[in-house]
């Protein structure tokens, strides 16, 4: 469980990127945060694992105080991978690079070779066992840090910007792990810009801009809320926005989710085509 | 990594940021100089004393201060150095010489630390690039060298960032004995060098395709000028360093020593 109480955040430079952020996330869950470049969704997620401690207010991990812990303890819970792979990968194969966590954690042995098969095997990368991670694709070195991180099996996972660089398939992969792993009883937290890649995945939705949490809800209510949408520099998905600009055809509003739109059009079809043979 | 705060430019309308940066180097040059000519304890302590109101007139005091408590370990390591070198050669005896020199080569490597902070605190990278062109060095070093010290700041940032990241996967920086820290900081080096070497790539492919080098004869938007201020500091430079020289070499030097 994450917990944020009355939290700011003031970078050396003075620049004030969190302000009295009051937030509440049980396991598990699974959270999207969305808002505008700037808005402090980086900064917030740095606060899970103590990379950052907040100028002012508490933030309890499983009731374990962030300003008392260090980064170390709190990563083994909170688990965070980081936009750009090129930041963290150094090792000579992706097989290394999946042990250098377990290695940080102390794990033995056999449970580390265990648990990066384990790893490789979950993220489609045992053909690259013994193959350096800078050999590797953009979107396959993405895959190796997000490896690096599940192998020791966080309770929470932190993604920053997953569909940065993925294709299609690769997205619709990932999405189907993060629903896979929020089954298994985790508490994914992705930030994203990715809007139709959210509506995919329905979560819980946070947005932020300039600093605070302006709003939180379901993606249906938040991602349907253009207002709210545009204070965060976020344009709805693309089927929500058709809907509105369909609202003379007496259709609902609040779509987000591109099955119930076909079933809803070819309804409307049948009902019109109905009327025209009556 | 705070070093580099020293090294990272910051606007300012001082008397000494809008000395021409030829100026400015030169002065640096000469503290550089002097620190270089003196081995003494109480010599290095004038100096650095010295330069402190230089320092708090350009108002960059807080960045100063930042750097040298950034560099605080490469002092140690040079004052240990010193100590343990002199220690073996002088047939295993500490004497309170060996000690006050040691001090004193550490101090002086903040005085040199302090100076190059100066100049790079208080003069903007298009000016030092101005100042090297107009001094007829080519262009392409011009550009090289200025391009290193821009992107000084942007390595800075993206070394915290690796350090977040790395960090986030239960690396310790700060844990194990002296070897095994310089050794936690393979998984820093490493990404950091990589992504430099990749950036450069693309920044010489950016260049390319805004035809960088397709003239041989550039010209320049601004123009340097020296101005009366950059006359007088040239000559109190040079009244400094002829009096120094002078001291150096005909007056005694008073001896501080550290007692053990």
């Amino acid at each position: 469980m994450i917990e944020f109480k009355n939290v700011s955040f003031t970078y050396p430079s003075g620049a004030e990127a969190l302000k009295e952020i009051n937030v509440k996330i049980k396991d598990p869950d699974f959270i999207a945060i969305i808002g505008e470049n700037g808005a402090g969704k980086t900064t917030f997620i740095k606060h899970l694992n103590g990379i950052l401690k907040p100028t002012r207010g508490e933030i309890y991990i499983n009731g374990l105080n962030t300003k008392k812990a260090s980064v170390a303890e709190l990563s083994r819970d909170v688990g965070i991978v980081f936009q750009n792979p090129d930041h963290q990968l150094f090792c000579e194969t992706v097989e290394e690079e999946i042990a250098f966590g377990l290695k940080n954690f102390g794990f033995n042995k056999d449970i580390i070779s265990e648990r990066v098969t384990w790893a490789l095997n979950l993220l489609d990368l045992t053909k690259y066992r013994k193959v350096s991670p800078f050999m590797l694709s953009g979107g396959e070195r993405k895959r190796v840090a997000l490896a690096t991180i599940l192998a020791w099996d966080p309770k929470i996972l932190v993604l920053d910007e997953p569909t940065i660089g993925q294709d299609f398939n690769q997205k619709d992969k990932l999405r189907q792990f993060i629903i896979q792993l929020t089954s298994q009883g985790r508490t994914v937290i992705m930030v994203t810009h990715d809007v139709e890649f959210v509506a995919d995945c329905n979560p819980k939705i946070i947005v932020m801009s300039h600093s605070r949490i302006i709003t939180t809800g379901s993606a249906r209510e938040v991602l349907t809320n253009f207002d709210i949408l545009s204070k965060a520099s976020v344009i709805p998905p693309q089927i929500t926005q058709l809907f509105s600009q369909l609202s003379d055809l007496d259709l609902p509003q609040n779509i987000i989710d591109l099955y119930e739109a076909k079933q809803l059009i070819i309804d409307l079809t049948k009902r019109r085509l109905d009327n025209e043979s009556l | 990594m705070k070093v580099f705060e020293g090294l990272k430019f910051k606007r300012g309308t001082t008397v000494i940021h809008r000395l021409d940066p030829r100026t400015k180097f030169l002065v640096s040059c000469m503290i550089f100089t002097l620190a270089l000519l003196f081995t003494e304890l109480f010599s290095i302590i004038i100096l650095f004393i010295a330069q402190l109101p230089i320092i708090f007139s350009a108002r960059i005091h807080r960045e100063w201060s930042r750097s040298l408590r950034g560099s605080l370990t490469l002092v140690v390591i040079i004052l240990f150095t010193n100590l343990i070198v002199g220690y073996v050669s002088n047939n295993f005896q500490l004497t309170s010489q060996l000690l006050t020199y040691s001090i004193s080569m550490a101090f002086r490597f903040v005085v040199l630390m302090s100076s190059f902070s100066l100049f790079f605190l208080t003069t903007s990278p298009d000016d030092l690039s101005l100042a090297l062109e107009q001094s007829h060095i080519p262009y392409e070093f011009c550009f090289a060298f200025t391009t290193a010290i821009r992107f000084v700041p942007v390595l800075a940032i993206e070394a915290q960032t690796i350090m977040d990241a790395q960090r986030s996967r239960g690396l310790e920086l700060d844990k194990g004995n002296f070897l095994k820290r310089i050794r936690n900081y393979i998984p820093i080096l490493i990404p950091l060098i990589v992504g430099a070497i990749r950036r450069s790539l693309e920044l010489a492919e950016a260049m390319e395709s805004r035809a960088f080098g397709a003239k041989k004869k550039r010209t320049n938007l601004y123009r340097l000028q020296l101005k009366r201020s950059d006359y007088i500091t040239f000559l109190i430079s040079f009244i400094i360093l002829s009096l120094s020289l002078y001291i150096r070499y005909n007056i005694p030097i008073p001896e501080l020593q550290f007692p053990l």
